[in-house]
């Protein structure tokens, strides 16, 4: 990989794909809840939630970043407070760019999954537990697995869109090479360059490759999901 | 013995059901559709929740509003088979009968499991997808399933509308030994008249979310309220009787009942076996005299014991032939041999047009 890429240009990968996965890794057990609340459940608030949930779509991504910042910082409410009591900092850190993007894909990742939820054909649950299965097994051995396409593709969305975050990401935890600066952080600092069109041209086909690479996979996968789920 | 006191509103629909089912044998739910009898069995079965009121199998109570209790659905060991099959359609067959075992205990799943596979002939479909299924496979997978979770009670929810006649025959026997030989309570969903017939004991009629009429098959379906559930067309009588005599050189039946004998084409039964026959109105003809020179064989005498209105375009007559028998015939014809009520008349009824129904009950003697 060394040959390939230059050393910039792997850890930015590098730091791309971590930030991309512990983005999946976080918003995926909360994407799952949430849409289940959201097609399940009738509440009070729940077209405040949705609204909440799917408003990163439409909110300029800075609005985004500034909020976090405000609310995560090291003087922010929540920020002062897990600083104070555990130590921990999430702004201008790695984590704090999962974070950021977590936020942008969840969404993505909420009305996948919702959609697939929808799909659920209810009457077999209601078949599970004349069975004797109570709501957990029904859950678990019925509703999930008949879900897992809508998971699959809802995570593959999030995870793409982490790795083309941009505008949360730069404003909420900074440009720092080697622990923010991903692949779309990056290509900007070339451009900012003076000689940058060269370097620039190569992150880009490397983000498409990323990109592409992603979306084929998942869909060999969802492709033998289906099969095994006989759907 | 299951007994339902209950009112629900789901919905605009309300449904309010009162009635009391054996603890063996087949209890027919039968109305035409949009009646209620799905809300019916939901709320048997625990899928949906009625308002008020009592639903109780045998010594335990499965809802009580007044007292708060509504036993969930998993606990209630009712087998729902529904018209659809509904097969988990991401596992095997295999998976599908196994995934209610865990209600029987360990050392009697894999015995249970053999026999009843072995009873629905569905062994080479073990490891196929419920998706390469047929419809009768389907439903005799399903059949498998709930029974394989070891039910007090089996609820069927007109199992059978979705196959063709074919099916449905090679489905029927399965049912039946249920009832004969496992001796399991089911609650059939039906608006089809030869199937309850065919199959039950007990019938309860439910009409717009209302129970009109509850008990013994006979006694309902011979009385007012299911000739207002089934419409005109379906007219008729059913009787009881005992298989008498094979006539092999003839190719004929002769079937006893308490008004004597009827002849029926074919000799596919044995001897002793009790068979319900379903005489529809419109195929019984009266004569005032036995007539002679005549291709019907069964001629039953007996008194006229009822005249419909006989203004109307065709006329009901009640003859008491030992049973009460329906005939239909035209206005005209009742005019024309002047019928009044404690007249003797002679039923005519071809043996052909008991072909078609009631034929194929293999209820063992003294069920």
């Amino acid at each position: 990989m060394s040959d390939l890429l230059s050393p910039l240009e792997g850890e930015a990968l590098i730091l791309s794909l971590r930030v991309a996965l512990w983005c999946v890794v976080i918003s995926l057990p909360i994407g799952i809840g949430t849409a289940w609340l959201l097609a399940r459940k009738r509440f009070p608030g729940h077209l405040l939630l949705s609204a909440v949930v799917y408003a990163p779509l439409v909110v300029p991504p800075v609005v985004v970043g500034y909020l976090l910042l405000v609310l995560l910082g090291r003087r922010g409410v929540v920020g002062a407070w897990l600083y104070e009591t555990f130590g921990i900092t999430v702004v201008f850190t790695w984590q704090g760019a999962a974070i950021a993007s977590a936020i942008m894909g969840f969404p993505l990742m909420v009305r996948a999954i919702r959609l697939s939820l929808d799909a659920v054909d209810r009457r077999l649950e209601d078949a599970a537990r004349t069975l004797g299965a109570g709501r957990w097994r029904v859950w678990l051995s019925i509703t999930l697995p008949l879900t897992a396409p809508g998971i699959l593709a809802g995570a593959v969305l999030a995870f793409a869109r982490s790795l083309g975050e941009f505008g949360a990401t730069i404003t909420f935890v900074s440009n720092i090479p080697g622990e923010t600066r991903t692949l779309p952080l990056a290509l900007y600092s070339v451009l900012q360059q003076p000689g940058g069109d060269a370097p620039a041209m190569r992150l880009a086909i490397l983000s498409l490759l990323l990109a592409i690479v992603a979306i084929a996979a998942s869909e060999l996968l969802a492709r033998r999901m289906r099969k095994q789920l006989g759907v | 013995m299951l007994s339902v006191d209950i009112a629900a509103r789901l919905g605009d629909f309300e449904l309010e059901a009162r009635f009391e089912a054996p603890a063996s044998g087949v209890t027919a739910l039968f109305g035409r559709s949009g009646a209620g009898k799905t809300s019916l069995t939901n709320i048997l079965a625990g899928l949906a929740r009625p308002s008020r009121g009592r639903i109780a199998l045998g010594d335990r109570v499965l809802f009580d509003a007044a007292k708060r209790v509504n036993v969930p659905p998993d606990k209630r060991q009712i087998g729902y088979i529904f018209q659809e099959g509904r097969l988990f359609p991401h596992k095997t067959v295999r998976a599908n009968l196994a995934y209610g075992l865990g209600r029987l205990a360990p050392e009697q799943r894999a015995a249970r499991f053999d026999e009843v596979v072995d009873l629905l002939g569905i062994t080479p479909l073990l490891e196929r997808r419920p998706k390469t299924l047929s419809g009768g496979e389907k439903q005799r997978v399903a059949i498998g399933r709930a029974l394989l979770s070891g039910p007090d009670l089996l609820l069927m929810d007109e199992p059978l509308t979705a196959l063709d006649a074919a099916r449905r025959a090679e489905i029927l026997p399965y049912v039946e030994h249920l009832r004969d030989v496992e001796r399991l309570p089911i609650i059939w969903v039906s608006h089809d008249v030869d199937e309850i017939i065919r199959l039950a004991d007990h019938l309860v009629l439910i009409d717009q979310g209302r129970v009109t009429a509850s008990g013994p098959l006979i006694e309902i379906i011979n009385g007012p309220d299911f000739r207002a559930a089934t419409g005109r067309r379906e007219d008729g009588t059913v009787i009881e009787t005992t298989v008498a005599a094979k006539d092999a050189a003839n190719a004929l039946t002769h079937l006893r009942f308490p008004g004597g004998e009827l002849r029926v084409p074919g000799v596919n039964v044995t001897l002793g076996q009790r068979l319900r026959v379903h005489i529809m109105a419109k195929d019984v003809a009266i004569a005032l005299d036995p007539p002679r020179g005549i291709s019907v064989l069964n001629c039953l005498a007996g008194r006229i014991v009822g005249i419909s209105d006989p203004d109307g375009a065709d006329v009901d007559v009640e003859i008491d032939v030992g049973v009460r028998l329906r005939a239909r015939i035209t206005r005209y014809s009742a005019r024309l041999l002047a019928l009044k009520e404690g007249q003797t008349v002679h039923a005519l009824i071809k043996a052909m047009a008991l072909d078609r129904t009631g034929r194929n009950r293999s209820g063992t003697p003294g069920t």
